[in-house]
């Protein structure tokens, strides 16, 4: 069985690759060539990553990435010189992002996905605009200033993130023990800190700062303690389309270059934002501001190297 | 596509293989890192434990509620019991489980203080019982009501009191009746404890959940997974033949697959 099948994956894979050899000698960027022919680009994003992607209702999407996606494809539309630039807006999950961009069901993905070495292997990552550092929050009277205090105490974070794997890492390199508990989804995780059945909620600090807007009491909580962990959030583009990713690139440099960059995350993450008009306030990280002044599309492993 | 198996022998922590792959549960790595295994295993056990204390729960307080939903009417008392019964199975199987789940985690908690020192796996394995309890009972029913009025009128005519007439010759009857549809309960409440996720206690789904975003190695980590729990569900279903075969009385029951027993 084996032996009969081996020649035939030899002979599709030495197809595969005949064809692949002059498109991409070639064509210049399949993913350029498909959006002046059609006419349109196909967006991902989240449903309820806010403040970076997420939306507001009416199949309507907007957000911190979204935003600049928008102005990235604005100028990319111009340096096509084409007159008009449908944008498709495509709905992506944790789970399905990865694929979807590998596919070319969508172009470009504007949501928060972190840019690591896994990833990588995969697809092409534009450079960084936001950098993620994971937090703690904890209630406002509970005197915890730092993980430290932790030790023993019941720690709550998101199942299907990577906050858990780093909450191990911690316990194993200091010696200590959490008693961690899971929520299902973020807002889960929330839940059981305000109902005292954790006494810290660790996770990524914009999404705690989206709980705590949320929540019943914003001054009841507060984010507190050293940074976690650090990771960039990047757009996620294909991975065999360095002219795209270039273009996508160039379009951010001029984004930044222009002194964009501080408005937009006034409006996103200082202002009241839609559909609720709630008030993220996360402030401005240095590591942030320092990935809009040298811009690079390092993955998280740069980050916590020490 | 192609299955990589060596995921399990991965060390929980940084990503690396292990030196062996049980290295942390029997200690055969010195002082090693916990593998993927390891958490597999130890997953399995937290099922296993949420399942077998629900289908306790379950089995001891369905026998009973269904037993009291027989009770005959010649009282006060016994019609209070039998209210009760009915009024148990119909408020525990009309709330879908995984919402038994949330009201015990959650809500009856802030009413009941002392239920918050409860670990969750307790108060999951009470909403199991409890759901399973109200179906399992409906069985126990049916199976006392399936047997001929004449047993319980010979049993009166013999000046057995309502508790010997059960203990002595409507439950010995009824409950080997019923073992077929309790094996298919036991083996639902093996899948139905996979909703203990939600509430954080650490068992198979939610270390699928958790171990597949950390591997990237979905497909074998769900296919191992699946695999534990029909093991797990077939071994109650082997189980429950053994003791359908050794309670067994020849010609007790009219109803018998056995072929010898046929004629």
């Amino acid at each position: 069985m084996k032996n009969k099948k081996f020649p035939m994956i030899f002979v599709t894979s030495a197809l595969v690759a005949g064809l692949m050899a002059p498109i991409s000698s070639q064509a210049a960027s399949a993913t350029l060539d498909k959006i002046k022919s059609s006419g349109a680009v196909t967006m991902g994003v989240r449903e309820s990553s806010i403040p970076m992607s997420y939306t507001t209702g009416d199949s309507r999407f907007d957000g911190y990435h979204v935003e600049i996606c928008r102005m990235i494809l604005g100028d990319i539309k111009d340096k096509l010189g084409m007159s008009t630039l449908r944008i498709n807006y495509q709905p992506v999950t944790s789970q399905n992002r990865v694929p979807l961009v590998q596919n070319g069901t969508v172009d470009i993905e504007c949501g928060t996905t972190t840019n690591n070495t896994a990833r990588a292997k995969d697809v092409g990552f534009a450079n960084t605009l936001y950098v993620e550092e994971v937090r703690i929050a904890v209630k406002a009277n509970s005197g915890i200033t730092s993980i430290s205090q932790l030790a023993g105490k019941k720690v709550a974070t998101t199942t299907g993130t990577t906050s858990v794997q780093l909450l191990r890492k911690h316990e194993k390199a200091n010696g200590v023990n959490f008693d961690e508990v899971f929520g299902k989804d973020h807002a889960d995780s929330f839940l059981l800190l305000e109902s005292g059945r954790a006494d810290a909620f660790v996770m990524d600090g914009s999404i705690l700062a989206g709980n705590i807007a949320n929540s019943k009491n914003p001054k009841d909580y507060k984010i507190v303690g050293e940074v976690l962990s650090t990771e960039p959030i990047a757009i996620m583009v294909p991975k065999n389309d360095p002219e795209f990713k270039a273009a996508v690139n160039a379009a951010i440099a001029k984004i930044v270059a222009n002194g964009k960059m501080p408005g937009l995350w006034n409006k996103w993450f200082l202002s009241p934002i839609p559909p609720k008009n709630i008030v993220v306030g996360l402030e401005l990280s240095p590591a942030t501001k320092n990935a809009w002044a040298n811009l690079n599309d390092k993955p998280a492993e740069d980050y916590n190297k020490k | 596509m192609a299955l990589d198996l060596g995921v399990f022998c991965k060390s929980t922590l940084d990503g690396e293989a292990v030196e062996h792959c049980f290295s942390s549960i029997f200690g055969l790595g010195q002082n090693a890192d916990p593998s993927y295994l390891d958490w597999l295993m130890k997953a399995w056990g937290w099922t296993l434990a949420v399942a077998g204390l629900g289908l306790a729960i379950a089995l001891i307080l369905g026998a009973l509620m269904g037993t009291l939903r027989t009770l005959p009417d010649n009282g006060k008392v016994s019609r209070l019991l039998v209210r009760l019964s009915t009024a148990w199975v119909e408020l525990f199987r009309n709330i879908p489980v995984l919402v038994q789940v949330f009201l015990w985690y959650h809500v009856i908690p802030a009413f009941v203080l002392p239920l918050k020192a409860l670990p969750s796996y307790w108060l999951v394995s009470i909403a199991l019982g409890f759901f399973t309890s109200a179906r399992i009972a409906e069985q126990v029913r049916a199976g006392i009501q399936s047997l001929p009025s004449g047993q319980r009128a010979a049993a009166t005519a013999l000046g057995l009191t309502t508790f010997q007439t059960y203990r002595y010759v409507i439950l010995p009857m009824a409950l080997r009746i019923v073992i077929p549809p309790l094996t298919s309960e036991s083996m639902n409440a093996i899948k139905n404890s996979s909703v203990a996720f939600a509430v954080s206690v650490p068992e198979l789904t939610l270390f699928a959940m958790q171990a597949q975003e950390e591997t990237s190695h979905g497909v074998e980590i769900y296919l191992a997974v699946t695999g534990l729990y029909a093991l797990s569900a077939f071994a109650v279903n082997r189980v429950m033949a053994l003791i359908e075969k050794r309670s067994r009385i020849p010609g007790f029951i009219a109803a018998s697959n056995d072929a010898s027993l046929a004629h």
